[in-house]
C-alpha cells in the first residue's frame, strides 16, 4: 500500500502542509522580534559612520536606540537639494532599496544629521545612506561627511552577499578606515568622491581621492567606487547648498 | 546496511533504563571512536567555513545539535509510514523545515549572528551529518533512541570545530571568544615584545592543518585505520 502512487502524492501533499503551516507559523510569530532587530541594525549601521565600531558593540540594544534618539534628526531630499515634507515620510521609513528601482529623479534621499553630545542644534556630521551592486549581490552603506562637507569622517559598508573572505571584506573596519579624511570634491570644487584602487598594500596617504583596494576583490571595490560617485552626485545639491555659506563667511 | 536488523535488537529489550548502557553508548561513541568529522569525514565544508572565530562556531554548533537531533527524532516519528520511495525528499523537507525555523530564530533574536551565519546555516541541510544519520539509524530506529543518536553526532561535531575554532581564533586573530588574549599576554613581557598572529589561521588553510592534526593525535591514540 505504501507504495502505491495515490499513497505518496497524498503524503507528499499532506507532509508539504504541515511543514507549510510550521514555517509560517514560525515566520509570524517571531515576525515582530525580527522587524525590530533589523531596525536596530539600520541604526547600528548609521551610527557606525560616526562612532566606532567597539563603541556601538559595547552599547546595549536600549542604549543604541536612546543614542540614536538623542543625537540623530533626520530629513527627506530630493535630487534638488529640496526638503521634502509630505505627509508620513520621514528618513527612517524610506527603503532604498525599493527606491532604487526608481529613477534618479523621483527617489527621496534620507539624510541623518549627528549632533554633538547635549547641544542638539550645533552638528557634528551628516549621514548619507548609499545603494548600489557589488559582485553578487546589492550593497549598501553610510558615508558621514563633516561639516565643511568635503572631508569623509565614516563610513560604513555592508553588503548581501559578496565573496566571504574577499568582497566581503567591505564590512571590515580596516577597510572602512582607508575613508577617514579623504575629501569627495577637489580643489576646483568638482566631485571626485573617492575610489578604491586595484590591489592592495599601497599607502595613498596624500592622496585624498584614492583608497587601497582589497586584492582580490576588484570588482566589489568598483561597486563601492560606483555607489559612492552616483549617491554623492545625488546629494550634491544638498551638500553644495550646505556648504556654500559657511565657505562665504571663511571668505570675508 | 540492512535497517530492518538494527530495528529487532531495539525491539527485544522494552523496560530499558531511560540512560541505559547501550544508549550512552550512542551518545559517547560518535565523541571519539565514530567521530562523523575526523573518523567518518562528515561535516568538513562547514568545519573549515565557520571556524575562524568561537563565537559563531558555537552558534552553529547548537544549531547543529538542534537540528540533528530533532529531524532525527522526527523521522524516526515517521519512519514507518515514509514512503520508500520519496524518503529521501521526505527527510530533505523535515530537514529543511527546521534549519529554516533556527535561522528565523536566530534573525529574531541573535541578528548579528544570523548575518555573519546565515549563509551556512541554510547549508546545514546539506551537512552530510544530517542525511548520513537519519538514513543509517533514524530510519530504522525508535524516536527517543534517535534522539540520542542525533545529539552524539552533533556533539562530536561540536567539539571538533570548536576545538578548530580555538586554536583559529588565538593563532589567527590572537583572541579566545573575541577576548584579545595575545595582546594581554604580551604586555606582560614589556612593551617591546609582541606575539605575532598568523594570517594562515584566517584562512580555510589553516582549519584544513588543524583538522589534519586533531585527525592524526586521535587515530594515534585510537589506532583507528582507513581501510
Amino acid at each position: 500500500m505504501q507504495q502505491s502512487n495515490t499513497y505518496i502524492i497524498v503524503y507528499s501533499a499532506v507532509l508539504t502542509i504541515i511543514l507549510g503551516l510550521l514555517l509560517s507559523g514560525s515566520a509570524q510569530v517571531l515576525g515582530p522580534w525580527q522587524q525590530e532587530a533589523i531596525a536596530l541594525d539600520k541604526k547600528k549601521q548609521i551610527l557606525g559612520a560616526v562612532i566606532s565600531a567597539e563603541e556601538i558593540a559595547a552599547m546595549t540594544p536600549e542604549q543604541v536606540n536612546k543614542f540614536y534618539e538623542t543625537r540623530i534628526s533626520s530629513t527627506v531630499v530630493d535630487l534638488s537639494g529640496a526638503e521634502i515634507t509630505k505627509e508620513g515620510i520621514t528618513a527612517e521609513k524610506v527603503e532604498i532599496a525599493q527606491d532604487y528601482k526608481k529613477p534618479a529623479e523621483e527617489r527621496s534621499y534620507p539624510i541623518f544629521i549627528f549632533h554633538a553630545e547635549g547641544n542638539p542644534e550645533a552638528v557634528e556630521s551628516y549621514i548619507f545612506p548609499m545603494y548600489g551592486a557589488g559582485l553578487w549581490d546589492a550593497i549598501w552603506g553610510y558615508l558621514a561627511l563633516e561639516t565643511d562637507m568635503n572631508t569623509i569622517g565614516g563610513i560604513t559598508l555592508a553588503h548581501a552577499a559578496e565573496t566571504p573572505g574577499l568582497g566581503a571584506r567591505i564590512t571590515e573596519a580596516k577597510v572602512m578606515e582607508r575613508y577617514v579624511g579623504k575629501k569627495i570634491f577637489d580643489e576646483s570644487g568638482a566631485l571626485v568622491t573617492v575610489m578604491m584602487q586595484k590591489g592592495e598594500g599601497k599607502e595613498y596617504g596624500d592622496d585624498a581621492h584614492k583608497v587601497d583596494g582589497m586584492s582580490g576583490a576588484t570588482i566589489t571595490g568598483n561597486g563601492v567606487n560606483n555607489m559612492l560617485k552616483a549617491y554623492m552626485g545625488y546629494y550634491e545639491s544638498y551638500i553644495k547648498a550646505k556648504s556654500t555659506p559657511k565657505a562665504a563667511v571663511a571668505a570675508l | 546496511m540492512s535497517t530492518e536488523t538494527l530495528e529487532k535488537e531495539v525491539v527485544v529489550k522494552p523496560s530499558e533504563s531511560l540512560l541505559s548502557k547501550r544508549r550512552k553508548k550512542l551518545i559517547t561513541d560518535p565523541l571519539i571512536d565514530d567521530n562523523p568529522v575526523t573518523v567518518q569525514v562528515l561535516g568538513i565544508c562547514s568545519s573549515l567555513a565557520v571556524t575562524t572565530q568561537m563565537q559563531p562556531t558555537l552558534v552553529m554548533a547548537i544549531s547543529v545539535i538542534f537540528v540533528v537531533a530533532l529531524s532525527n527524532f522526527a523521522i524516526s516519528l515517521m519512519r514507518n509510514t515514509i514512503p520508500a520511495r520519496v524518503r529521501i525528499i521526505v527527510q530533505l523537507a523535515v530537514v529543511a523545515t527546521l534549519v529554516t525555523i533556527v535561522s528565523e530564530i536566530l534573525k529574531a533574536f541573535a541578528y548579528d549572528m544570523y548575518k555573519e551565519l546565515s549563509v551556512f546555516i541554510g547549508l546545514i541541510i546539506t551537512n552530510c551529518i544530517v542525511m548520513g544519520r537519519l538514513e543509517a539509524f533514524a530510519m530504522g530506529n525508535k524516536p527517543y533512541d534517535s534522539m540520542l543518536d542525533g545529539l552524539g553526532s552533533a556533539l562530536g561535531y561540536s567539539w571538533i570545530i570548536l576545538t578548530v575554532a580555538f586554536f583559529r581564533e588565538l593563532w589567527g586573530s590572537g583572541a579566545v571568544f573575541g577576548v584579545p588574549v595575545f595582546s594581554y599576554v604580551s604586555s606582560l613581557f614589556g612593551p617591546d615584545f609582541k606575539l605575532a598572529t598568523n594570517g594562515l589561521m584566517v584562512t580555510p588553510v589553516g582549519a584544513f592543518i588543524i583538522l589534519g592534526l586533531i585527525v592524526w593525535v586521535q587515530r594515534t591514540k585510537t589506532g583507528y585505520v582507513e581501510h
